[in-house]
């Protein structure tokens, strides 16, 4: 279903989508569905995609949500591109180390140390 | 001595109703004087719990079919009762999400989360119950 509003606030940046989100709490399911379905149309536009994505205004995630960023993670290398996440708040970052997903993630401190990271 | 803070409340899969009991936790553990990283793993183990219930306890079942929600905070301790009406499930048969097979498989990871942030978790007998509890590490042993 189409919405009038996005979460995410998109630009582009030396062949990198630089992702924002526009909410601090990803929590509800149609949220998170919206969010995969937006970025899976800018993975779609690119051969090779770039992806940089930042929650410097995330505070609150689900797993759902974590598990939309498994997915996009899956689909972006299928296409030999290169995802990458940056500005996570310390107790997110915790559940990233608890659920082990800071080892299939790159992930950065800081969003232009991971612009930077890109191959 | 303050009274133990007690809400039994019915919400349906609607994500207003989901938002506005979540914001009613928050307060409620802000009111009682939680800290933020104690708010959060409670927060973190509510929202876990009712997605569960709805998207696998419920699955199948209609929308407007309502979780039953128990809370009961006071000062250092909060404890949330999540009860579904579906069929349950048997909790020691979700695979380890951490495994490096499971890592990346998008679902598995919200009971996980649970017992992590959560000091104590158990189950019903049908597994259609959960109950959490969070001590905080500050109260007497």
């Amino acid at each position: 279903m189409a919405s009038g509003e996005s979460i995410l606030m998109v630009r582009r940046e030396e062949g990198v989508a630089r992702i924002e989100f526009t909410k601090k709490d990803i929590l509800d399911e149609s949220n998170i569905q919206q969010i995969g379905e937006e970025i899976s149309k800018i993975i779609d536009q690119s051969e090779q995609p770039k992806v940089l994505i930042s929650f410097s205004n995330v505070r609150h995630l689900s797993s759902a949500a974590l598990g939309t960023l498994i997915t996009i993670n899956n689909k972006v290398k299928n296409k030999g591109g290169q995802l990458r996440l940056s500005d996570i708040d310390p107790q997110i970052y915790e559940v990233f180390v608890i659920t082990r997903l800071n080892q299939l993630f790159q992930i950065h401190e800081h969003a232009d140390e991971a612009l930077s990271s890109f191959a | 001595m303050s009274e133990p803070r007690v809400e039994v409340v019915r919400i349906s899969n609607d994500p207003a109703a989901i938002a506005a009991l979540r914001d009613r936790v928050v307060r409620v553990l802000d009111e009682e004087g939680f800290s933020d990283a104690s708010a959060f793993a409670v927060r973190l183990a509510f929202e876990e719990a009712i997605s569960n219930a709805f998207r696998h306890g419920h699955k199948g079942l209609p929308a407007d079919e309502p979780v039953e929600v128990r809370l009961r905070v006071e000062r250092d301790r909060a404890e949330i009762v999540v009860e579904d009406r579906g069929p349950g499930f048997d909790p020691r048969a979700i695979p380890d999400p951490t495994l490096e097979a499971n890592l990346d498989k998008p679902s598995g990871r919200g009971l996980m989360l649970i017992r992590a942030y959560m000091t104590t978790v158990e189950h019903n007998e049908r597994g259609n119950r959960v109950r959490m509890v969070f001590q905080s590490r500050t109260s007497g042993n």
